[in-house]
């Protein structure tokens, strides 16, 4: 038991630590792009486009987070697929994250003042025109803070893939904690860990946010 | 043929009619000024002529080409009308420069340095030749007007849809813009405009259409519409009893 130092301790977590901050990138990517086709599906003129994606959106932000990665994890086991822990802690985290920025971006959308709308369509310009010369720079410059606000979350969320076996932050505390008898000291460690992943993230978000908020005065 | 050819138009917002039959055609070369009181569906009657709004009867043609409700047709449409609205609307992250040279690039494929030479070309032509590198917010509101009218010149137009264009502006903002209406006017191009400012009406328009509850009420040039009304509507509108 005491062979175990607390470099030990340390050197095992920073060790898994790569795998969630490598989770969370790829959710954070992944969800990036499918959150953008999220975002076109939900604005869409037609209906048939804005129906499911306002329905995959209440999907996945009404159910937890650990549902959704049993349902991948155990779901497509019962197709004869067996998925190993890493592929269906990806999967479920890069879904999730797109449903909510799809839906942080299409609030971002539609605060853009619906006369750039009509001027861009007076020109002459078509929908996707509008979106990517007119909207789309307008909104990402508010989309920026809650974006960065939402990718602590994300970090947050790749704990929960310790549940199904992903090794991880979370779940290499739990294993050396088996080995050592010193839950205090390691899960102490790791909430450490996530805070200096998380907080540095907030804190830019917020101060983005007060950036967007000083320009907008100067209006 | 008439530019613009409005032949019984009617545009109902679910349950309530706003235009109920309008006639309307109008020659190349005209200035038109819509007056009437708030409500009346002057700026509806506008949308409807590029297609901001779908119409539910009659029909609009503008240099024959029929306005409805198809992708591509609505385009061909919207190169040939433009629209200045009363808030503006510029784009608020480009220069005023780029304001003007974004749909010739985007919509006409025009090549960027051509396009920059019509937009330093439109911009000289409402006065405002050396702010083109300048960004909405830093211009006042007479002065952003006048950039939203370059910015539809520069799709070169055969007629100018302007909705209450002075009515968002300080008044002592209010003639630099009226001016440079009157300008393009004497220049022979189409204009319709939707305007309180009853004096740029009298000296400036061909004919005048007093709309009311949907309706063209009264229609004529400018001496018989503020000098003569036959309807009691007009004459109240026009605070003669
Ligand atoms: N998008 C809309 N939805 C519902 N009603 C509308 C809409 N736009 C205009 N209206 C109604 O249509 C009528 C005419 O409006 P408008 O054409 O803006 O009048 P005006 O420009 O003459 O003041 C008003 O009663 C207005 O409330
Ligand atoms: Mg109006």
């Amino acid at each position: 038991m005491t062979d175990f130092t607390l470099w030990d301790i340390v050197r095992n977590l920073l060790f898994a630590l790569r795998w969630t901050v490598l989770l969370s990138l790829v959710s954070f990517v992944g969800g990036g792009v499918i959150g953008l086709l999220v975002l076109f599906a939900r604005i869409a003129k037609r209906r048939f486009a804005r129906l499911p994606a306002k329905l995959y959106i209440e999907l996945f932000q009404g159910t937890p987070l650990l549902m959704q990665l049993f349902l991948v994890f155990f779901g497509l086991g019962l197709f004869g697929i067996s998925v190993p822990a890493w592929l269906a802690a990806g999967v479920a985290l890069v879904l999730w994250t797109a449903a909510f920025l799809g839906e942080i971006w299409r609030g971002c959308v539609e605060a853009i003042a619906k006369g750039q709308w009509e001027a861009s369509a007076s020109l002459g310009m078509s929908r996707l025109e509008q979106m990517r010369h007119v909207i789309l720079p307008q909104a990402l410059r508010i989309a920026v803070p809650p974006t960065v606000g939402f990718s602590v979350q994300v970090v947050k969320g790749t704990a929960l893939t310790s549940i199904i076996g992903f090794i991880e932050l979370t779940k290499a505390g739990t294993i050396i904690t088996n080995a050592t008898f010193q839950p205090f000291t390691v899960y102490g460690l790791v909430a450490l860990f996530y805070f200096a992943l998380c907080w540095p993230l907030s804190l830019t978000s917020r101060l983005l946010e007060r950036k967007l908020h000083v320009s907008h005065r100067h209006h | 043929m008439s530019l613009i050819a409005i032949t019984d138009v009617r545009k109902s917002f679910g349950q309530t009619e706003v235009l109920k039959g309008i006639d309307l055609d109008i020659e190349p070369g005209e200035v038109i000024a819509i007056i009437g009181k708030s409500g009346s569906g002057k700026s509806t009657l506008l949308r409807c002529i590029n297609g901001l709004e779908t119409i539910n009867g009659g029909s609009i043609a503008v240099a024959g080409v029929h306005v409805s409700g198809e992708d591509r047709q609505l385009r061909e449409l919207r190169l040939k009308v433009g629209m200045i609205f009363q808030q503006f609307n510029l784009f608020p992250h480009l220069s005023a420069g780029r304001n003007v040279m974004l749909a010739q690039t985007v919509v006409k494929k025009t090549p960027k340095e051509e396009a920059r030479r019509i937009a330093e070309e439109m911009l000289d032509r409402v006065g405002l030749g050396n702010r083109f590198d300048a960004l909405p917010e830093e211009l006042s509101g007479g002065q952003q007007q006048r950039v939203a009218i370059a910015r539809a010149l520069a799709m070169k137009p055969a007629a100018l849809l302007c909705d209450e264009i002075t009515s968002a502006l300080d008044p002592e903002l209010v003639a630099e813009v009226l001016q440079v209406v009157r300008k393009l006017a004497e220049e022979g191009m189409t204009l319709i405009t939707v305007t309180h400012e009853m004096n740029f009406a009298r000296e400036v328009c061909s004919r005048v259409v007093f709309m009311h509850l949907g309706k063209v009420h009264e229609i004529g040039p400018p001496e018989a519409v503020f000098g003569a009304p036959k309807t009691p509507e007009l004459r109240q509108f026009l605070g003669m009893q």
